[in-house]
């Protein structure tokens, strides 16, 4: 409301008569029907908990993020959930950059409404201390173009992003239970929010003319109409906020007839809304296989130059290794011997393979398992000895070579001990291989 | 927690389609060209209307409609316990904003270019549905201010708990955490201008709770109606016609 004059754009009456007249046949200025949503694209970013939108040219960005507060004095058992709206001048010269405009507002409140009160998300399993710690989920949307419909574009980002983003683990500790220890994502696998439905936002405009009414309106439309009215509705056909602040009046009929069209549209953009997500999680856990190989091999090459550290510690590590390799002999599950074991081979026979390798998953290769089944003959310490005598050759090519066929590898979750088996399991085997070589030479 | 008692009665003795008791007295604010109180059972409300008067910013001056502004704010006694902020904040921002662009669609704004009308709101008490009162007691000082409207505007809140549509939420219920629908219409034009609503509620069920509280705001309008006669009444008397 406070605009600058300069900053408003103003519309032609051409172009709002224009627009009128086309609406009275079906038409709309970008070609399409009057009940037909612009073309939805949702990316999900690599990182967990961020979505960019484009609803048609509108370019909408959001980010999750989470931290431990104290909760509210009237609710301690819940966690909360807070919108932050930034209004870039970038998207449209009218917002402006210090003070949040009233749209902006009216914007973070919307979809506030949408997930808040209607209980999309579960805060109550967000508690971690009743009544001193929680956990505060934070959303901050990012407007990057305005080309009409805001909220809609607002509303899907943030869900999208919701729906990927995972906090890490925490669990309760000390003497009376009451230290929280946060598990960063390398120990323990971050977890997902609990959503129970998706309130998907349908915004409609309305216009001076009793029969006209569209949906999904472009910047254009937002100036000729007269009237708008965002319903939000989810899949199950509940409605979970409505939000018409005024403008041109309409009959009840109406809006009990937009309210059926946001329930079928709700449906669409869920739909679309669960595949872009599906697909996140694909690819992540895709990610966690290649991020172990990658982080193994890191390891080596810092075990092959970080060498005389940990010498004091090696024999005894070694005496544990050899006790757990005897015990665990075939055992091929993510437990740390099996690990062992499989590092074994897999330092043995390749350069930077994955740590927690299951063979009996799909994808292994028969070569190397007849290699293992071999190697697994002859007693356990000479057997390791063997196979140390034989990666220290190996070690230089390691380092350079990282995507051999190992990562092709299905994998069973063990990256939990994956750090600390690795560098016991190579480090011992370096110093003793060393100490082997140079009595070997003299 | 029974809103509703088997009996069918509410926390505070009503009946579900029963509205609390309304009272309404213009000319409050003797400065401002049109003022009023409404009041909602224990919510009250104090509106004052100044214009129209010169654009006070020509840099937001329109030329063929007049400038509407609205502020919504509550004063710092108006809840239970004392209010740290009590206008600026993101639902003040919301609501003045809301009974804005309500109040400027009934407002003939073609018939006052290059103007302004300021419409200030104060809850003086809040108990539930403030922001009905609100529109209500706007509505009252815009007539009293003599400004021309294409319908008066009126609003109520309906909600829906233990099965059973609600009229007229007071705090306790609204606070409960069901369906909220706050609803404005243009009476004569049987229109629907303002509607709000938060929380979950099936379409079918949504639509029981507008027509009641449609039904509401009718009989609001009706009060509104008998009010400003009244008013009238009372002017042409001190003028001795």
């Amino acid at each position: 409301m406070e605009q600058r004059l300069a900053n408003s754009w103003r519309m032609p009456i051409n172009d709002i008569k224009f627009i009128e007249t086309a609406l009275l046949s079906d038409l709309r200025v970008d070609g399409r029907r009057p009940f037909d949503h612009r073309k939805l694209t949702i990316k999900l970013a690599k990182e967990d908990g961020s979505a960019e939108v484009h609803l048609g040219h509108t370019h909408v960005m959001a980010f999750v993020t989470a931290q431990l507060l104290r909760p509210y004095r009237d609710r301690p058992n819940e966690g909360s959930l807070s919108i932050f709206t930034e209004f870039s001048p970038m998207a449209d010269p009218s917002f402006e950059p210090a003070r949040p405009a009233d749209a902006a507002v009216e914007l973070g409140r919307v979809i506030d409404r949408g997930l808040r009160e209607s209980r999309a998300i579960d805060t109550e399993s967000l508690c971690v201390l009743s009544g001193k710690l929680v956990w505060s989920i934070r959303v901050d949307i990012h407007i990057l173009d305005n080309a009409g419909n805001l909220v809609d574009a607002a509303n899907i980002a943030a869900l999208a992003s919701l729906l990927t983003f995972r906090r890490p683990e925490c669990s309760l500790s000390g003497d009376d239970g009451q230290e929280v220890v946060v598990h960063p994502p390398e120990h323990r696998d971050p977890i997902p929010l609990i959503i129970h439905h998706l309130p998907i936002a349908v915004t409609f405009g309305f216009f001076s003319n009793e029969n006209l009414l569209v949906i999904d309106p472009t910047h254009q439309e937002e100036r000729v109409m007269t009237g708008r009215m965002t319903a939000t509705v989810n899949s199950n056909g509940d409605v979970c906020a409505i939000q018409k602040a005024g403008g041109e009046g309409v009959s009840q009929s109406v809006i009990m007839h937009c309210l059926k069209l946001a329930h079928t549209k709700a449906t669409d953009i869920t739909t679309k809304i669960r595949d872009a997500v599906e697909i996140h999680n694909n690819e992540r856990a895709l990610r966690k296989i290649k991020r172990h190989s990658s982080s193994v091999a890191v390891d080596v090459c810092g075990a092959v130059i970080g060498l005389g550290e940990q010498n004091q510690l090696d024999g005894s590590h070694l005496e544990n290794l050899k006790l757990k390799e005897e015990e665990n002999f075939m055992e091929c599950e993510a437990t740390p011997s099996g690990q062992v074991q499989s590092k074994d081979q897999v330092s043995k026979d390749f350069v930077g393979g994955p740590s927690s390798w299951d063979p009996y998953s799909e994808c292994v290769n028969s070569d190397l398992l007849k290699a293992s089944l071999a190697s697994r003959g002859p007693s356990v310490p000479s057997k390791q000895k063997d196979s140390r005598r034989e990666t220290k050759p190996k070690e230089p090519p390691q380092e350079i070579k990282t995507d051999s066929s190992p990562i092709d590898n299905a994998l069973t979750a063990g990256q939990n001990n994956e750090g600390k088996t690795l560098k016991d399991a190579v480090k011992p085997k370096h110093k003793r291989k060393k100490k082997v070589s140079s009595n070997s030479e003299n | 927690m029974e809103y509703v008692s088997p009996e069918g009665l509410r926390l505070d003795g009503r009946r579900p389609m029963e509205m609390r008791q309304i009272r309404a007295e213009i000319g409050a604010v003797s400065k401002a060209d049109g003022s009023a109180i409404f009041e909602m059972g224990n919510t009250k409300v104090i509106a004052a209307v100044y214009g129209p008067r010169e654009v006070q910013n020509r840099s937001q001056q329109i030329s063929s409609h007049a400038l509407v502004r609205c502020e919504y704010s509550m004063a710092n006694f108006s809840a239970g316990d004392r209010m740290r902020k009590p206008k600026g904040d993101r639902r003040s921002t919301e609501i003045s904003l809301v009974i804005r662009q309500t109040m400027e669609a009934c407002i003939l704004t073609h018939l006052l270019p290059r103007s302004q009308i300021d419409i200030y709101v104060q809850v003086l008490q809040a108990d539930g549905g403030t922001r009905s009162a609100c529109i209500n007691a706007a509505t009252l000082a815009l007539a009293d201010a003599g400004i021309p409207m294409r319908d008066l505007v009126t609003s109520c809140s309906a909600g829906y708990l233990n099965s059973t549509p609600l009229l007229d939420l007071n705090y306790g219920e609204d606070s409960a955490g069901g369906p909220d629908v706050t609803l404005g219409i243009l009476p004569k034009l049987d229109k629907v201008t303002l509607l709000q609503m938060d929380s979950k509620l099936p379409i079918d069920l949504l639509e029981n709770v507008m027509q009641l509280a449609i039904e509401g705001c009718k009989a609001i309008a009706n009060y509104i109606r008998e009010i400003l006669l009244e008013n009238t009444n009372q002017l042409e008397y001190r003028r001795g016609v």
